[in-house]
């Protein structure tokens, strides 16, 4: 299925062809590759942590600063917008320098710093600034991650090996909470005993990345390649033509990527985007992510339609997320026996199977688990699969910038979709609304199942 | 490193960051005990019949008491001549309390196995429940009309967006009489300006009752703006009357609220100061208090407001004239969320 990965390239520019990845052993179906095991365990535990702070936040500034929160959720819409521009600096570094590893680990770092940093923040811009470092530790480090994950993992496996990782992330972000509460439960106003938990925890994060995820995948700084290529990296990408054949990412995975003192350029992940397959991808998830209604608005109409008691609802986003956790693994398996694709738009039909659901008569006790777990489904069938999907066509010398381009645009895509579905409700009400969000989702999903990655 | 060491070194982080986990949680649960010891020098406490009736005994203040000791959080009662004095306390425990007419409104705190709830609870003169209700969030405003029948409430609801901070408010209206329970106040029509309104980001908080039992007034919020309305609850509309407006409180002679105006050039966490609005011509002035506000005030008769700021354990409130003159001063120490009962 997967024709096309760097890795059955030849690497002309001097390229070290990449050991086989730990876990990928000949002749047995490996479950996953330790380094896999290993960054799903940093996700779970440093989401345990940053889950504890999300959980007890709204609690600390009401009761313990005393402070009027209205004003506070306004700062994050800006970090949003941050988040995403630091995602592809963190995956350009992590292929700049060829150490994934260590960008990452500075992404996680930063984010453990916050947490400490929580006790001495007194007012909201301090918390403002608090927050703001924890974005940045997460736009840093999660592109380089991915990068980590995909490089690890021969093509065949990677659905698997992304559905384990997400699988483990979520379950950390069920814990946290529980954590949480669990401390505030047995000391009272105990929100400095709750932060300093929140950092031992990050603390132990960084602490299993530096120990047992191995470092280097790509090659930092290859020797110049004999035959230097000048501009190279303005140029269209010579793969395109060998694409309409089937290979995407065949050619000069290296050479195309460099600019001509031998580094990889900034500009190298977004030349990617000529390559037919990449841009394919890359457009299908930002039309996708413009007809995805944000969480918040599901939740929100799902409470009006069912008239679930206010006590509910907080409850909603664990219902997803549940669901999320538990076909994370086994939809990752089956996009890599049937296709990414075919999973990845799966993914969105299960969705507007959702929005049918909130949109029809149907008015059963059922309602509210069927949609949550259609939304939960989504999540399990487009979050990894997606990286799962582009890995396979961004060469290895670009996959953190390459995977990057692919989140960010998905992101602002869905940012922009949140604007407008607010907009739409507020001028023709939810119902239509959400009918015009159903029509522009199934049009965008017959328009990916046309425009399909040839390899993916 | 052989994956022994490796292993060891986990261990070792392991232990270390345990044990610095495990101190903070302690000393944290040593700190939450500490409070239930009563501070030398703070204000005298003791269980007694706590009424919320006017019964003859002169004039009363009903808050929650925030001094440390066995009746921390406790809902207490002092004579409004001698705020100082010894206070008594009933047993019943509430984050946020009003009153009026013989009926209370106290949004508790309900401890569970994994996460505090919250509730609103109707209480009798004799603190007896009368009904509760769910809260889907945490407490921040109550309000009961003059006449003791509708009692109104505000939670913050965290969790209307995935894993972010963003927040939104939801205020509920009941009809004790008829059980009758407006779950939240955005089902009211809002006229912004003379034009029908709509908006998904529409937020209402701090409602103030008037004594006809049909009108209220209460805080908007949508686009980064606050405006005071007027609701009706009759007709189930609510109508913007000016701008920069929050928290407010009406005076017992419905001429003039109290308000938090949010003042350009004060920093961002603290934006507030209390101003006085006068209802017949919509101008409004501020009072002699220069510290940022953040409560809903209330009346003492038609001249002063009181308030709380954040105090030595937890909150004192103040007393300062409404007419803008005179200074504020100490009323109580320890104590928020009060209630003047005649």
């Amino acid at each position: 299925m997967y024709v096309a990965d760097s890795r059955g390239t030849p690497a002309p520019t001097g390229t070290p062809a990449p050991a086989a990845a730990p876990g990928a052993r000949p002749g047995r179906r490996a479950a996953v590759a330790p380094t896999v095991l290993a960054l799903g365990t940093v996700s779970l535990v440093t989401d345990i942590s940053s889950e504890m702070v999300t959980a007890v936040l709204p609690l600390y500034l009401v009761a313990g600063l005393g402070l009027t929160p209205l004003g506070f959720g306004l700062l994050d819409g800006l970090y949003n917008g941050v988040s995403a521009l630091v995602r592809l600096t963190g995956g350009h570094l992590g292929d700049r320098t060829g150490r994934h590893k260590a960008v990452a680990g500075v992404g996680y770092g930063l984010s453990a710093l916050g947490k400490p940093l929580l006790l001495l923040a007194h007012s909201v811009p301090a918390v403002g600034a608090v927050l703001a470092l924890d974005r940045t530790g997460k736009g840093l480090r999660t592109a380089p991650r991915d990068a980590l994950i995909s490089l690890s993992t021969p093509p065949e496996q990677r659905g698997r090996a992304f559905g384990v990782h997400r699988a483990m992330d979520t379950a950390g972000a069920l814990i946290g909470p529980l954590l949480a509460f669990l401390i505030l439960g047995y000391a009272a106003d105990g929100y400095d005993a709750v932060f300093t938990v929140s950092a031992c925890v990050a603390a132990l994060g960084v602490v299993v990345l530096a120990l047992f995820v191995p470092g280097h995948r790509t090659a930092p700084r290859p020797k110049p390649s004999p035959r230097p290529r000048p501009r190279a990296s303005l140029r269209p990408a010579p793969a395109a033509p060998q694409a309409d054949a089937g290979d995407g990412t065949a050619g000069d995975p290296g050479g195309t990527a460099r600019a001509p003192d031998g580094r990889i350029s900034l500009r190298a992940s977004l030349v990617l985007l000529r390559r037919p397959d990449m841009r394919r991808i890359t457009v299908c998830a930002l039309l996708l992510g413009l007809c995805t209604v944000s969480d918040a608005f599901v939740f929100l109409l799902l409470q009006h339609r069912t008239g679930l008691a206010d006590r509910w609802f907080a409850l909603l986003p664990i219902g997803t997320a549940a669901a999320f956790l538990l076909l994370a693994l086994p939809l990752g398996r089956l996009a890599d026996r049937i296709g990414r694709w075919r999973v990845f738009v799966g993914g969105h039909l299960a969705l507007l199977l959702g929005y049918g659901l909130l949109l029809s008569p149907w008015h059963g006790p059922a309602l509210p688990y069927a949609v949550l777990l259609l939304h939960g489904a989504f999540y399990a069938a487009t979050d990894g699969v997606l990286m799962a999907a582009a890995a396979g066509v961004v060469p290895e010398a670009l996959r953190g910038g390459g995977l990057a381009v692919v989140q960010t645009g998905q992101a602002l895509a869905r940012f922009a979709a949140s604007l407008g579905f607010g907009a739409a409700w507020t001028a023709w009400g939810e119902r239509p609304a959400l009918a015009v969000a159903a029509v522009a989702l199934a049009a965008a999903a017959a328009l990916s199942v046309r425009l399909r990655p040839a390899d993916a | 490193m052989s994956s022994r060491l490796r292993l060891l070194a986990l261990l070792a982080a392991v232990l270390v960051l345990a044990a610095v986990a495990g101190v903070a949680v302690l000393r944290a649960a040593d700190r939450a005990e500490e409070k239930n010891r009563t501070q030398a020098g703070g204000p005298r406490v003791a269980r007694g019949p706590v009424s919320l009736a006017a019964d003859g005994g002169g004039r009363r203040i009903v808050f929650r008491n925030m001094a440390w000791g066995p009746h921390r959080d406790e809902l207490a009662t002092v004579p409004a001549a001698a705020p100082g004095g010894a206070r008594t306390a009933s047993g019943v425990h509430c984050l946020r309390f009003h009153s009026a007419a013989g009926t209370g409104v106290c949004l508790q705190s309900v401890k569970s196995a994994v996460q505090d709830g919250y509730r609103a609870v109707v209480l009798d003169a004799g603190l007896k429940e009368r009904s509760r209700h769910p809260l889907a969030g945490i407490p921040t405003r109550a309000r009961v009309s003059p006449s003791g029948r509708f009692a109104a409430w505000t939670v913050f609801v965290g969790g209307d967006s995935y894993a972010g901070t963003d927040f939104s408010t939801r205020t509920s209206v009941l009809d004790t009489r008829t059980g009758r329970l407006t779950a939240s106040l955005e089902s009211y029509a809002i006229l912004r300006d003379g034009a029908p309104y709509r908006s998904a980001d529409a937020n209402f908080w701090g409602v103030t009752f008037s004594a006809d039992d049909r009108h209220f007034y209460a805080t908007l919020g949508t686009k980064k703006k606050t405006y005071l309305v007027r609701g009706d609850m009759a007709r189930r509309t609510v109508t913007t009357l000016a701008e920069n407006v929050e928290c407010p409180s009406l005076s017992p002679d419905e001429r003039r609220i109290a308000y938090k105006k949010r003042v350009p050039g004060l920093p961002a966490d603290a934006p507030w100061r209390l101003y006085v609005l006068d209802l017949a011509d919509l101008t409004g002035h501020p009072v002699a208090e220069r510290r940022t506000i953040d409560d809903q005030a209330v009346w003492r008769g038609n001249d002063t407001v009181v308030y709380s700021l954040p105090g030595d354990f937890g909150a004192d409130l103040y007393a300062v004239p409404a007419d803008g003159g005179g200074s504020a001063r100490r009323l109580m120490d320890s104590a928020l969320a009060p209630a003047f009962l005649d």
